[in-house]
């Protein structure tokens, strides 16, 4: 067990350096070769000569490559001066870059919208859990039922209708409507109620989307391990079918949800780009939309870093919970 | 039931409308039927048998007999867990210890499941569940039944293992069935099915997943373990030599319905149905001459929703036009007495199925 941690500990590290390597390579190295002069990205179209000339020395542009990836991963580690055009700024670790052009380092940026991101996706996570693999457990136990075909009408129109959608529709009916719910968001630390009305009508319609795929998911396992040698095994111990249902397979049910909960937990970290613009929350994904609009490529770097770094961690997590769960795995 | 009595043999035709039985175990007329969109399949169509403590019943026939389907009807496993719409017919009357089973509450059955009556399965590493201990799974078993701590269902769990033959079993009881190698996991299995000591144990082809080596090995075990407990074991399996070595008495199973029964002796030495002289013919045995070629039952298995007509072996019988009139595929044929409880369900008279086994197949044997 020990050796399996910590090997996908340090799997996960080396997966992050790669990563780091890979998104280096994508903002620093394609537009040299393709022969873009990078240091427009970083400064804008409207830019004079000089003005890119002293991005250019500040970024080092001109040095070797090496040495450009020395900076870029010092400045992650131990934070970095940048220096060219008579000044200097100064980036404090971990620096994911900076931006001339609001002339901000990216990383307070990171560091605050994140958690923002964060109770966004969690909080939706456990709704569609729940929901989700109850809804698919009942479908797989009523199979053929008026429940079962209802509740897989209802997953096909969660999967099929997009966030901009029911999002718009929900704000449409219980926040202009109805006005039962303010609908605008506030930190937690300034009001624990607001944070909580403010996220419920995105949690719920996050969770609705979700809740769908994690519901066939679930009806579909379900079925398959009810099938399983081990199930009619536990019968016929004399165990009663809440035992057999809820110990037995639903073990066996939970490993590949598990699996697939990590990698939307990564990928909505990065991603929740939707559900974040229709409901105006200031998260991640609101603020690289901004940044593509306003081609300001050193946040854009900092949440495919940081989204990265979640992705990562994310299925980190799933690994270790998987070893738990699966003793098997614990050999891999 | 006056020749039970009288040549001691364990399996006799139950009388119907006699009930409840003084038999052991009990089976009358048991039909499991599964409905399908192809149509009904009569997997079980009309099984008869007895059985008493301390005695073993071997269930003999190939794929698709039957045989599982009534094992898992004994058991309740058919409407246990059953969902959606399609549910298994059943019908009959199983009585276990002086109590029908079929007509029971499904709680009460669930009670006796595992306490009284308890299974083990072919394939070891699918029935055990992969993600708990040998000792969990075990301990489980017994605590459905006995109220007592964890503490006490370990000690028990240890010293089923012991018993069983596992070695070091304080250290295995918290090993994982994946690293058991096969036959200790089916050590494992057993011990988990005698844990709560059952009247009844079914044995659902118990070897058929092992190494050669190992399957005399348990079913020693098994033999050693029903004097120790007294149960009465029914072995299922579509191997000959298992319940050679096993069995006080016999069944053959096809299509769904006994072809003959009676002691094992006789139904391996006198065997009295045709299909039984096939499955005898296509047994390897170590005495036969190293040149001759194991010979086959032709055909294959009938359809389970299409059962043939009059006798449901008579595509396949090499003698299905020995009786006259065409009887063989119009009429069913009924089991017949042909002494010391020994039964056949077959068209020709006794003395032409006599005439046969002892001029024509046997010597080939």
């Amino acid at each position: 067990m020990l050796a399996y941690l910590i090997r996908r500990f340090f799997a996960a590290i080396v997966m992050l350096l790669i990563v780091m390597l890979v998104t280096f390579g994508i903002f620093f190295l394609i537009p040299k070769w393709t022969g873009v002069d990078p240091a427009t990205m970083y400064v804008g179209k409207q830019s004079d000569a000089a003005a890119l000339e002293a991005v250019r020395e500040k970024l080092g542009l001109g040095d070797p490559i090496f040495v450009q990836l020395f900076d870029f991963v010092k400045g992650i580690l131990a934070g970095r001066d940048y220096t060219g055009g008579g000044s200097t700024i100064h980036c404090d670790a971990p620096c994911f870059g900076y931006s001339f052009r609001n002339e901000q380092a990216i990383w307070p940026v990171l560091k605050e919208r994140f958690p923002v991101t964060l109770s966004l996706v969690i909080g939706a996570a456990i709704l569609w859990v729940i929901f989700g693999v109850l809804t698919g457990v009942v479908s797989a136990l009523k199979r053929g039922s008026l429940w079962d075909r209802f509740s897989m009408t209802v997953a096909l129109a969660g999967v099929s209708l997009p966030i901009y959608f029911t999002g718009l529709l929900s704000l449409a009916i219980f926040t202009y409507g109805l006005h039962w719910i303010d609908g605008q968001y506030v930190s937690f630390s300034d009001s624990p109620g607001g944070w909580f009305s403010g996220l419920l009508l995105p949690w719920i319609t996050l969770a609705f989307l979700q809740a769908a795929m994690y519901a066939r998911l679930t009806r579909a396992t379900m079925l398959e391990v009810m099938g399983e040698d081990y199930v009619r095994t536990a019968r016929a111990k004399g165990l009663s079918e809440s035992t057999v249902i809820g110990k037995h397979a639903m073990r066996s049910t939970m490993a590949p949800i598990l699996t697939v909960l990590g990698m939307d937990i990564g990928a909505l970290i990065g991603g929740a780009i939707l559900t974040e613009t229709t409901y105006s929350i200031p998260g991640l994904g609101q603020a690289v939309l901004r940044a593509i609009g306003e081609r300001d490529l050193p946040v854009i770097l900092g949440v495919t870093l940081i989204t990265s770094a979640a992705v990562i961690f994310a299925n980190l997590v799933v690994d270790l919970l998987y070893a738990v769960i699966d003793p098997r795995v614990r050999l891999a | 039931m006056t020749d039970l009595n009288k040549t001691g043999a364990a399996v006799g035709e139950p009388v119907a409308g006699e009930r409840p039985s003084d038999a052991f175990l009990d089976v009358r007329d048991l039909k499991v039927h599964f409905p399908t969109d192809d149509g009904l399949v009569k997997s079980v169509d009309g099984l008869s048998f007895s059985l008493e403590k301390g005695k073993t019943l071997g269930i003999v026939g190939e794929s698709g007999s039957g045989k599982s389907v009534t094992s898992m009807g004994i058991m309740g496993l058919h409407t246990a867990g059953q969902y959606g719409k399609r549910k298994a017919q059943i019908s009959g009357e199983i009585w276990l210890n002086g109590k029908e089973l079929l007509s029971a509450d499904p709680d009460d059955v669930r009670k006796l499941r595992g306490r009284d009556m308890a299974m083990i399965f072919q394939d070891p590493l699918s029935a055990l569940h992969p993600y708990f201990t040998i000792g969990k799974q075990i301990v489980e078993a017994y605590r459905v039944h006995h109220d007592v701590d964890k503490k006490t269902a370990r000690v028990r769990a240890i010293e089923m293992l012991d018993r069983v033959g596992i070695p070091q079993p304080d250290k295995r009881v918290d090993s994982y069935p994946h690293e058991f190698s096969g036959g200790m996991r089916q050590r494992a299995m057993i011990a988990m099915s005698l844990v709560n000591n059952p009247d009844l144990l079914i044995a659902d082809e118990p070897t058929t997943a092992l190494d050669v080596t190992v399957q005399a090995q348990i079913l020693d075990l098994i033999r050693d373990l029903q004097k120790e407990f007294g149960s009465a074991v029914i072995i299922i399996t579509h191997d000959l030599g298992v319940v050679a070595e096993l069995a006080d008495d016999i069944l053959v199973m096809y299509g769904g319905r006994c072809v003959e029964r009676g002691p094992a002796e006789k139904v391996f030495y006198e065997p009295r149905h045709p299909y039984t002289w096939g499955l005898l013919g296509s047994m390897p045995r170590i005495d036969r001459e190293e040149t001759e070629r194991l010979i086959p039952v032709k055909g294959s298995p009938p359809s389970l929703i299409n059962i043939p007509s009059g006798c449901a072996f008579n595509p396949r019988c090499p003698y299905a036009d020995v009786p006259k009139d065409n009887i063989t595929r119009t009429v069913r044929p009924e089991l017949s007495d042909g002494g010391s409880g020994h039964w056949a369900a077959c068209h020709m008279t006794p003395d032409e199925r006599e005439r046969i086994w002892t001029e024509e197949i046997a010597p080939k044997l």
